[in-house]
């Protein structure tokens, strides 16, 4: 520890020492006037009262959890029940975000250790290529999608060109279609993260497991799993958080049968059926779901740290 | 010439930093005179580099004070001290190239430009790098870097030079090589230079004064010769070269001179460090000075444990009744006699060699 | 001899890299092949043309598509330059001005727009603008737009400031700099990569922009994206795929731009100073 003080390690550079709150002023004042406060506004509306054509009233009130949560009032007569309405929505959402994390980790893992293991130059091309969709337009993206899929699009065509099929199947605006464009929209954001931590591997650790005996499986499960593990957490939270409140995927690909939660919120703030406390609480629920996701994934890089 | 008739550059009164709980320096006092090649030598983390980025203005000291040339700098930020430093690796910025890096500090200064080019060349020619004097720092060699690091902490006619490990990222010819030529540069330029260096060798070849540090307080302070031979205690003797510590019975020291009895009853008068005092004690004597002799004119007596070759010399080391082990070399000519392992061997202890050390 | 074992390989990894690719670019060549296709069933290949091409500058629909991209290019361009100036500042004061009060928040407050749905952002926005009497229209898309742009811009700035050794800044001080200077002249053209970077992704994020723009833009006030979407409702028209066409070859040049300065900035900046 005291040589890295004396040797005035890059540890803590300190040139310009007692001015750090001044030039983090702008940051606080722009986030926190303009994103703080307004989701701040969002858990005060939440409790209130809704006004008919949008807005809200200004009455406490659990209505909107109530209307989430409960089909016949909480506080009524008669015992409540639980409304599955919204909760399946919720539901449907964490499940077919999960489900588009594990197939991006599927595709994703392997994608990024072999680009991460190829040569210098090859690397760089690989890596490029994998970087253009990343910065696609998401829109032009999930657009593209929908004229891949939709039942006289290309796909349908070549299937049946090629006679795999008799009559186009109909893809888009099912469950089938959304998950697909959930996996399709965030697979980038699965490779990249990854990617990073696996080009920061030392193969003489594998090396080491081999030396002492291990499969190439076997170092690959006990060995550098363990090591990369903190890109995967941060690809798999890449996918997960976005997806679960995906609002171009579901609405382009998913029709209006097919809503996610994104949808849900959108519907209460767009149009005259608006219901903002509604819509306030069901966005604090989507809030705080991600943070407890991200909550725990802090702890995760907090342990990874610790050792 | 009498210490007390020279100048201070820099002195440093009682300063004392800590980190957390963690002592960096414990009430260091230091002078260091104007125009002398000054050298803080100690093992990494003693405290020698923050002793002298207190003094650039990098480190905070949170007792005492430092003062240059009789000013007190503590308030003062590093940009208004006219000291400057060669750093470790020489943090030559690298979007600038040699000559824009030399005429950094004139610039600052608000020096004008033709002036500032003008001594850049001067202090460019001073370190022989004229020739490079467009080139950008990542094209230049180690030895090349370094003497720009040296040529613009130079150009802005510092009063005092800081020199961070500045040879430490050198190979060994070449480290020896600048050795001398910082030694002449010091001695030309008449500019105090503080040099901060773990490695003894280099302290003892170029210092005029050298300050021992360990644990971040002073353990000595003298020239070569004085911090090799009379070394004031434990730490100094086995850091600046190798001893043995033999544990005497020390008598009473009188005018620097003192009685030490020697496991086995012999008496040796010697001379002692500061600090020494009667009852138990340590004896140093370097392993050179430590002389095979017949059993009868011995003044200390063992079994040859091993012999190691060491090229140029021989390393015999030798159990004596006490347990203790002695080293001793046995220069490598043709006249030596190496006693073999097992023998039982006389040894000459140089009195005028051995010190009785300080607590 | 002993079979050679490489702890790089394993197979199945190389098909499945390929069919990664395959998934992920497959929708846009499609896309990109039906935009020079020259029939009017939107399916059926009709042979080569560029007439949607001509038409997306000069057909009915040329007007509004223009406005919308200068509105677009305004937008992206203010609100990168913005937050590019706030993350740069709050990298100094996170990586080079030791601990202050509030320091550990700040991290998280900068990292907050990555963290909050983008559709709670939407809809928080929407509902705070109108309750502060804030008029939706260029002003409010700019805002919203630069608090999520911040962290984009932050992360290659503080990446690229962490990697400066502070040794730089002590020796311009040594040399009598003093803080701005040393800002002015070491600090920031070391960084200067780091801060294109910033600047790119912060630019291209703040282009690609729907779902926060859609909810603050107000109606008189159509972005590059909002006005594709709008008119995707009606179906996907050749004129679309030429505009997705033209955007994605926007995209490939900045990610080309982006990353040779992400290689410059690898080996050490080379121009001079004066």
């Amino acid at each position: 520890m005291a040589a890295d003080i004396s040797s005035g390690g890059s540890s803590t550079i300190t040139t310009y020492q007692g001015q750090g709150a001044r030039m983090m002023l702008p940051a606080w004042v722009i986030i926190g006037f303009f994103l703080v406060l307004p989701v701040g506004m969002m858990l005060v509306y939440s409790f209130l009262t809704k006004e008919f054509r949008g807005g809200v009233i200004w009455d406490f009130s659990l209505a909107a959890y109530d209307q989430f949560f409960f089909d016949r009032g909480l506080f009524g007569d008669e015992p409540p029940k639980i409304e599955w309405t919204y909760i399946t929505i919720f539901w449907r959402s964490i499940w077919q975000a999960a489900v588009a994390t594990v197939l991006c980790l599927l595709i994703g893992f392997p994608t990024a250790w072999f680009i991460a293991t190829r040569a210098g130059p090859a690397r760089s091309i690989w890596l490029f290529a994998i970087t253009i969709p990343y910065w696609v337009n998401l829109l032009i993206r999930t657009i593209s999608m929908k004229f891949l899929i939709r039942d006289n699009g290309p796909l349908n065509e070549f299937l049946l060109a090629i006679g795999v099929i008799g009559e186009p199947i109909g893809l888009i605006n099912t469950n089938f279609a959304v998950q697909l464009g959930l996996f399709y929209s965030y697979l980038p954001f699965m490779v990249l993260p990854i990617y990073a931590s696996v080009e920061r591997y030392n193969m003489a650790y594998s090396e080491a497991a081999a030396d002492l005996y291990a499969s190439k499986w076997a170092a690959l499960r006990f060995v550098v799993l363990p090591i990369v593990k903190p890109g995967i957490i941060a690809g798999c939270i890449l996918v997960f958080v976005p997806s679960l409140g995906a609002f171009l995927a579901p609405d382009l690909l998913g029709g209006a049968k097919n809503f996610m939660i994104g949808s849900l919120i959108e519907e209460q703030f767009k149009g005259n059926a608006g219901n903002w406390p509604f819509g306030a609480a069901a966005s604090m629920i989507l809030l705080s779901m991600v943070l407890v996701v991200l909550a725990f994934y802090a702890r995760a890089q907090t342990k990874a740290g610790d050792r | 010439m009498a210490n007390s008739d020279r100048q201070v550059a820099v002195k440093f009164e009682t300063v004392s930093k800590r980190y957390g709980t963690f002592t960096a320096l414990k009430q260091v006092s230091l002078d260091i005179f104007d125009n002398e090649f000054f050298t803080l030598l100690g093992p990494s983390g003693c405290g020698k580099t923050t002793l002298l980025r207190s003094i650039a203005g990098f480190e905070d000291i949170q007792d005492g004070a430092i003062r240059l040339f009789g000013e007190d700098i503590a308030e003062l930020p590093p940009n208004k001290r006219s000291v400057n430093t060669v750093f470790q690796n020489y943090a030559l910025f690298p979007h600038m190239d040699v000559t824009e890096n030399v005429m950094f500090g004139l610039r600052m200064l608000g020096t004008s430009e033709a002036e500032a080019r003008k001594r850049a060349q001067e202090v460019l020619d001073l370190v022989q790098l004229q020739s490079f004097a467009d080139r950008m720092p990542n094209q230049l060699s180690g030895g090349q870097q370094q003497r720009v690091a040296l040529a613009r902490a130079l150009a802005p006619n510092p009063r005092v030079l800081l020199l961070d490990e500045p040879l430490s990222a050198l190979d060994l010819k070449l480290r020896q090589a600048v050795r001398l030529e910082l030694q002449e540069l010091q001695k030309d330029t008449g500019i105090t230079f503080i040099f901060v260096t773990h490695d003894q060798e280099e302290a003892l070849t170029m210092s005029d004064r050298i300050a021992v540090i360990n644990a971040g307080e002073v353990q000595q302070v003298g020239n070569a010769r004085e911090i090799y031979e009379e070394p004031n205690n434990a730490f100094v003797a086995s850091f600046i070269g190798e001893t043995n510590l033999i544990k005497v019975d020390v008598g009473e020291p009188q005018d620097g001179k003192v009685a030490a009895t020697l496991p086995g009853g012999v008496q040796l008068n010697c001379s002692a460090a500061v600090g020494a005092h009667a009852g138990s004690g340590h004896l140093s004597i370097r392993p050179e000075r430590v002389n095979f002799c017949p059993l009868d004119k011995a003044n200390l007596t063992g079994t040859v444990q091993r012999v190691v070759y060491l090229g140029t010399d021989m390393q015999v080391e030798v159990a004596i009744q006490s347990g203790q082990t002695i080293n001793a070399r046995v220069q490598n000519t043709q006249m030596a006699v190496i006693p073999s392992i097992g023998e039982t061997v006389g040894m000459q202890l140089d009195a005028a060699a051995a010190r009785v050390l300080g607590a | 001899m002993a079979a050679r074992l490489d702890l790089r390989r394993f197979p199945g990894f190389l098909p499945i890299t390929w069919l990664c690719l395959v998934l992920l670019y497959a929708p846009l060549i499609v896309v990109m092949v039906y935009s020079f296709n020259d029939s009017n069933s939107v399916t059926l290949w009709g042979g080569f043309t560029l007439r949607w091409y001509v038409e997306v500058f000069t057909g009915p629909e040329a007007p509004k598509f223009k406005a919308a991209a200068l509105n677009s290019l305004a937008i992206a361009i203010s609100a990168a330059i913005v937050a590019t100036t706030i993350a740069t500042a709050a990298a100094t004061a996170m990586l080079r001005s030791g601990q202050f009060r509030g320091k550990s928040v700040s991290f998280v407050l900068i990292n907050l727009p990555l963290m909050v749905p983008e559709i709670v952002t939407a809809v928080a926005s929407l509902v705070f603008f109108s309750a502060i009497g804030f008029q939706a229209g260029y002003l409010t898309i700019l805002v919203a737009h630069i608090v999520f742009c911040i962290p984009f811009a932050y992360l290659p700035i503080a990446a690229r400031m962490q990697g400066i050794e502070g040794a730089y800044e002590q020796a311009a001080q040594d040399l009598y700099a003093t803080k701005w200077q040393t800002f002015r002249l070491i600090l920031l053209p070391l960084m200067a990569p780091g801060i294109m970077s910033g600047f790119l992704l912060a630019f291209i994020i703040s282009l690609d922009d729907f779902i926060i723009t859609n909810f603050v833009k107000g109606a008189g006030i159509e972005t590059l994206p909002t006005a594709i979407f709008g008119s995707v409702k009606q179906g996907i028209k050749p004129n679309i795929m030429a505009i997705s066409t033209l955007l994605l070859l926007v995209s490939v040049v900045l990610v080309t731009v982006s990353y040779l300065l992400g290689r410059k900035g690898q080996t050490t900046p080379t121009n001079k100073g004066t």
